[in-house]
């Protein structure tokens, strides 16, 4: 499924069409997104290296981390960008964003720049960036009718600096320039109004949103039950994503995100049979939940429950049992201790006790729907 | 790092391996606390660790909290001598507690653009071979919001680029702020910028029981395991109790304590 994410990316849009947008969405329960961003980054760059995708450039726009760290995230999976990179540029809204270093008093403080990157010392100025972002990418494509794909590493940080109609405004312009074949972000949605976040998910075709493993761990005190809950959430996550199509239609899907040594991985959600069976004991006792002790009775235990002679109980060999009851040594008072079937009879010796036992039915299972306490009258 | 009577709270910072590289540089360390649980003892105990001498560490303290005397006499107890660390230019104190903003608007953010600048110039002029192995500490943020007039945005540019700085010169960035002080905000956005700008988050807690005698709090140390040098080395939860004693501070697991 985040292959049909970049999948859709890489095939871009059709001429007078806006190019696919995604939205990367996640939270502090389930921080990957990040990890999502460079995934999509990644295979969107071996697409068009490879030449297969409708774009022949990538921009991006970095505010969250310095273009070396994308220089290295490339090279790890196997693309030098640092050799050969007529192919991308990044636009550093991270070094400098405000201009600060502008203001030192001192200026010997110099910053490199470098063919594959350029500095953004304004990220205030929206329109100005607009325009960095469009000449860089008709820098890498030249004249002629090729695309470029963007990709924002943070609308969160961007948002900071401008309101939110100036963001939604250049993101909408961005879509629909005719040069621009596909464009990606990342936003954090517990740093945003929801106003925000909707805004960014109608400009996008594609939302997808990474979510806690575990919801209920999050936000609550740590202790010995939640966390283990916890370490769960930090490794794995959901991923859903929903596609909105030309026709109208929205398609939902979803998988599941482990986190690893080498990555991100996406490995499809179990289907309901296949968690049943992975997580629920047998069906007929009704559980839900995975327990961490033994529900179950064996074959012979289930033998040894049966055998078992249950207090005032006829064993059905026609004849009446003796109970020792604690108070009286056996043998004397043996009225006191009949036991009758579980029809009633007329008792003839009416002077003595007698404990009348009905079973109501066979060994109920527990956990069933039914609540033993609703013929109660309260 | 030798074996120097290392803790549960070394190992979870991976500080249990060797000293070079230093295992925090080039990464963003934020601690959290409430009232109930102070975690200024975290601080100290990097500053040990910074400061320990099979170590090449530079520590640049900002400090809005407290005066030198303070820290001083705290980290005497934990056997770190900070005037000699002073005096050998491994400890260098900014005493911030003067900083007052006197209007809103532009003063308050050229009060942290200058204290920016102090912090890169102290940066640049340090010695090659000491150039690579900063720490910068800052106690705390909450103080610099209140320094900056409540101007929460100027904060978060300020912690940009001190973010900015790891990536420039492999420094680390060592921060304190208190949870509970956003927890009646609908959208707490310093503090939770401050997570995820944070490659490893430290949150001192009482236990989830309620009071003890023998045990003061809880930590819980998530290490994210992002870097910009490495690949992942994997996200790592550790959580263990302490106790805070006159001269050191004792780490165990939950019933380990006889």
């Amino acid at each position: 499924m985040a292959d049909t994410i970049c999948r859709t990316l890489r095939d871009g849009g059709l001429e007078g069409e806006h190019a696919p947008a995604l939205t990367i969405k996640d939270s502090k329960a389930s921080p990957f997104g990040f990890d999502v961003f460079n995934y999509v980054l990644t295979q969107l760059s071996n697409y068009i290296l490879a030449g297969k995708s409708q774009s022949r450039g990538l921009v991006v726009v970095a505010y969250s981390r310095s273009p070396s760290f994308y220089v290295d995230l490339l090279k790890r999976r196997g693309i030098d960008i640092a050799s050969s990179h007529d192919w991308i540029h990044i636009l550093d809204c991270y070094t400098d964003p405000l201009g600060w270093k502008n203001w030192l008093i001192d200026k010997d403080i110099s910053q490199e720049a470098s063919s594959l990157s350029s500095f953004c010392q304004d990220v205030r100025n929206l329109d100005k960036l607009y325009s960095l972002i469009i000449e860089q990418g008709k820098g890498l494509i030249g004249q002629g009718k090729d695309r470029f794909s963007i990709a924002i590493d943070s609308v969160s940080e961007m948002v900071r600096h401008a309101s939110i109609s100036s963001v939604a405004g250049i993101l909408s312009n961005l879509r629909s320039h005719d040069q621009v074949s596909s464009i990606f972000w990342l936003l954090h949605s517990d740093l945003h109004e929801i106003k925000f976040t909707s805004v960014l998910e109608y400009l996008s075709s594609m939302v997808a949103s990474v979510e806690p493993f575990n919801q209920a761990a999050f936000g609550q005190r740590v202790d010995l039950e939640n966390l283990s809950m916890l370490e769960q959430n930090f490794r794995k996550g959901k991923f859903h994503v929903r596609f909105k199509r030309r026709n109208g239609r929205v398609r939902v899907m979803c998988e599941e995100i482990l986190v690893e040594l080498a990555g991100i991985k996406f490995t499809p959600v179990l289907s309901e049979d296949e968690i049943i069976n992975q997580r629920l004991l047998p069906k007929r006792y009704g559980f839900v939940q995975q327990v961490q002790f033994n529900l179950q009775l064996s074959e012979e235990e289930r033998n040894e429950r049966a055998k078992v002679v249950l207090p005032f109980e006829h064993q059905g060999n026609g004849k009446p049992i003796q109970i020792y009851d604690g108070r009286r040594s056996l043998g004397e008072n043996k009225e006191e201790a009949l036991v009758s079937t579980g029809k009633l009879q007329p008792d003839e010796d009416s002077g003595k006790g007698q404990i009348i036992y009905f079973r109501d039915s066979d060994d109920e299972m527990p956990d069933s729907d039914e609540d033993p306490d609703d013929d109660l009258d309260i | 790092m030798e074996n120097q009577n290392l803790n549960l709270l070394d190992r979870a910072l991976g500080l249990d391996g060797p000293s070079e590289p230093w295992p925090l540089s080039g990464r963003v360390v934020l601690i959290e606390d409430c009232v109930e649980t102070s975690g200024s003892f975290v601080l100290h105990q990097l500053v040990k660790r910074s400061l320990s001498p099979t170590s090449s560490n530079v520590i640049i303290f900002v400090a809005f909290a407290n005066p030198f005397s303070h820290y001083d006499r705290i980290l005497r107890k934990l056997g770190c001598n900070l005037v000699t660390q002073r005096d050998n230019k491994r400890f260098i104190f900014f005493d911030m507690l003067m900083l007052r903003c006197p209007d809103e608007g532009k003063s308050s953010e050229g009060g942290l653009v200058l204290l920016y600048e102090k912090i890169l110039k102290t940066i640049c002029g340090l010695p090659g071979d000491k150039k690579d192995y900063v720490t910068i500490m800052i106690d705390d943020i909450s103080l610099v919001e209140v320094a900056a007039n409540g101007g929460s945005d100027y904060v978060l540019d300020f912690l940009h680029y001190c973010h900015a700085l790891t990536s420039e010169f492999d420094c680390s960035l060592i921060t304190l702020n208190h949870e509970d002080i956003y927890s009646s905000m609908e959208r707490p956005t310093l503090i939770l910028q401050m997570e995820y700008l944070a490659d490893i988050l430290i949150k001192a807690e009482p236990l989830s029981t309620g009071l003890a005698t023998d045990v003061h709090g809880q930590l819980t140390v998530l290490n994210k395991g992002t870097s910009h040098r490495l690949g992942r080395s994997g996200n790592k939860i550790h959580n263990f109790h302490y106790k805070v004693k006159e001269n050191t501070v004792e780490y165990f697991y939950p019933g380990s304590r006889v």
